[in-house]
């Protein structure tokens, strides 16, 4: 009976269980909406909490007060959500694409090819826009989106679709080669220099509603992507053989998943600059924590890495103040005793 | 056989490679070039000039090929008629026109690459690229002139320069008009009747400068205050600020030293979120100066207290 019970088995990874529990979805929402509550009252500028709140629901308050809750802080917070929330789903989604522990939304090149972008942009074309976008985010976009294109055809080329190694070092050499056409230009145009740095260790010092608008469509069609697709990656823990057998197209689950997810890194990217650690950390810390169906991780990522990013911005805003902490210094100093800490208390298991 | 136009590339090479070239070049250049050139009856060498840093610096004799690479070296050289004997400035040095720039960068110095040249005096503004260690090893006389943090240091350093190339008579003349006209503008901004806030900004992320820095100071001279002494946590004199601040500090004069690198001017700075209330923007007093002017150290911070300075008579006036 054992050829009957392992179709069945196998079956049952892709429609069954283990569904999301319920205790830690709850914890996920509360957590973010107790980051959200923490990151609108607390600033540089000291606004009592009544002020915030009746801002939020519509009283009348101070102008002044209001203008910068509602033209600075408040779309500040909502783009750290939009941001960590994608950094978070897409490297979820990429460590199960790609079955590695190591993968991030930056893996085939993203972080380089929109480095590369906005380099280009700030040294070659400063201040200038197109139909009334900033064209740095723009050329970030298209440079992280022309790295991964890039990386996956390479990758095909070498290995072809059976096998993930080819992706991924075809994304290495990639990030490699986009890197140093970086750097040499960063160190040839000196005068742009801190704006290249600011721009390369996160900025969400310059946010507004603009960006949040710019970036929310491609990340809720990338979540959305994503989320259906959730079952297929648990399918994909079985290997390429077994999926194949199912009747799933691994080599187009795999395309639909790393173009979803790179459209939302490449826009997040675009506005906040490459912050570091938050698409490697959380899903890893979910897995840890919650259990490692991507059923689980896809939903929690979303929810914990938004809150996260939004409060490792609060500390980004306030630590110093008035002066600013550049985000990604925070994300890699906090997240990474983080994560050890959760790696040591739990053991690791495989994707 | 002397290398004219060496290529900036950042080759490795061991040391002692570089030396042994680059000393044959010098000895070439030594032979081929005779010193028969005037010398001006000021010029008194060997000099012996003690840097802001700290090092003892002795000059044999009065340089003909200075090799300058910091922008505000350059500018104090030609300003103090030591001009003829630059023979090389770094990429950055543009002013004043018909400098003899060069590929020669003070960021990434490249040793070899400037040896070429045949140097007999360097000046930069910073020791990258174990610079000094290199120049020393070729006997070749190097300054470090970092960058002032007062008007005083700029001073200072002007008339070292101008020891150092044997133009001490123009130093003390370029220092005892920059004096004056430093004095004129403070005495042309009253005392005015409230203190004027001044939001001075580097770049279109917010990175401003503190009063510890030499733009600092000439605020400070002119009587402003400056909103970046609020980031007194922040480790750096150019912290970068938070938006949020900015706004709620409501300075009077927004000085953008970015309008080169980032093209701001008073209307991106209207359209930024929130911004629209700050009372500079409100009464357009945004007023955009050349990023160069505004970062270095040099003569023509004149230019800058220029710029300046009516701005503020502007705003005294509306606030007395």
């Amino acid at each position: 009976m054992a050829e009957v019970t392992a179709p069945a088995r196998r079956l049952a990874i892709i429609t069954g269980l283990p569904s999301l529990p319920w205790l830690w979805a709850a914890a996920g929402v509360v957590t973010l909406v107790a980051s959200c509550a923490i990151a609108v009252l607390t600033g540089p500028v000291h606004i009592a909490p009544a002020t915030v709140f009746g801002a939020l629901f519509g009283a009348t308050v101070d102008p002044g007060q209001a203008n910068i809750l509602w033209s600075l802080r408040f779309p500040r917070v909502v783009l750290g959500l939009l941001v960590g929330g994608m950094l978070a789903i897409a490297g979820a989604a990429y460590q199960g694409v790609f079955r590695n522990p190591l993968a991030d939304p930056y893996l085939l090149g993203a972080a380089a090819g929109a480095n590369l972008g906005a380099t280009l942009a700030i040294a070659f074309a400063p201040g200038t826009s197109v139909i009334g976008v900033n064209v740095v985010p723009l050329a970030a976009f298209a440079g992280a989106g022309a790295a991964v294109a890039g990386a996956y055809m390479l990758g095909q080329t070498v290995t072809g679709a059976r096998s993930t190694i080819g992706l991924i070092l075809a994304g290495v050499a990639i990030a490699a080669f986009f890197n140093a056409i970086q750097i040499y230009i960063q160190q040839a145009q000196t005068g742009s220099i801190r704006q290249v740095y600011s721009w390369i260790l996160g900025r969400l010092t310059t946010a507004g509603w603009d960006g949040v608008l710019l970036v929310l469509p491609y990340v809720l069609l990338s979540v959305g992507v994503i989320f259906l697709h959730r079952r297929l990656l648990d399918a994909l823990t079985l290997g390429d053989d077994e999926v194949s057998n199912l009747g799933i197209s691994v080599r187009r689950v795999r395309l639909i998943v790393v173009v979803a997810a790179t459209l939302g890194t490449a826009a997040v990217v675009a506005v906040g600059g490459t912050i570091a650690f938050v698409g490697l950390i959380i899903p890893h810390t979910i897995r840890l924590l919650a259990g490692r169906s991507y059923r689980v991780v896809i939903p929690l990522s979303l929810l914990f890495g938004a809150g996260f990013l939004v409060l490792a911005d609060t500390a980004a805003r306030t630590m110093l103040a008035p002066a600013e902490v550049p985000i990604g210094v925070i994300t890699a100093f906090v997240g990474a005793p983080f994560f050890i800490a959760v790696m040591r208390s739990t053991r690791v298991s495989a994707l | 056989m002397r290398m004219h136009q060496p290529r900036a590339s950042a080759k490795l090479a061991k040391p002692t490679r570089i030396a042994a070239v680059v000393a044959l070049f010098v000895l070439a250049a030594c032979g081929s070039a005779p010193s028969a050139a005037s010398t001006p009856p000021a010029a008194r060498f060997p000099v012996t000039i003690t840097t802001p840093g700290g090092a003892t610096v002795t000059i044999e004799h009065q340089p003909r090929r200075v090799v300058s690479l910091s922008p505000t070296a350059t500018e104090m050289l030609f300003a103090i008629s030591a001009g003829p004997q630059v023979v090389a400035v770094d990429d950055q040095s543009n002013y004043p026109a018909g400098v003899p720039t060069t590929k020669l960068s003070g960021f990434q110095p490249n040793i070899e690459a400037i040896a070429g040249y045949a140097p007999d005096l360097v000046i930069a503004s910073e020791d990258t690229g174990s610079l000094v260690h290199g120049m020393q090893a070729l006997n070749v006389p190097i300054l470090i002139e970092p960058a002032a943090k007062t008007l005083d240091d700029a001073y200072t350093q002007i008339k070292q320069l101008g020891l150092a190339t044997g133009h001490v008579a123009e130093a003390d003349a370029l220092v005892a008009k920059m004096r004056t006209q430093v004095a004129a503008f403070v005495s042309l901004v009253a005392k005015p009747a409230r203190t004027l806030r001044v939001y001075h900004e580097l770049d279109s992320t917010y990175y401003s400068a503190t009063s510890a820095t030499f733009i600092g100071q000439v605020y400070k001279v002119l009587g402003l205050q400056n909103i970046a002494d609020g980031a007194t946590g922040a480790a750096t004199d150019y912290p970068q600020l938070s938006a949020e601040y900015i706004v709620n500090s409501n300075p009077d004069l927004i000085v953008l030293a970015d309008t080169k690198c980032c093209k701001q001017d008073l209307t991106t700075v209207a359209s930024r979120p929130g911004w629209g209330v700050i009372a500079a923007v409100k009464n357009g007093q945004v007023v955009g100066v050349d990023d160069d002017i505004a970062s270095r150290w040099g003569p023509r911070v004149i230019d800058f207290m220029q710029a300046i300075a009516p701005r503020v008579q502007q705003l005294e006036k509306q606030a007395a």
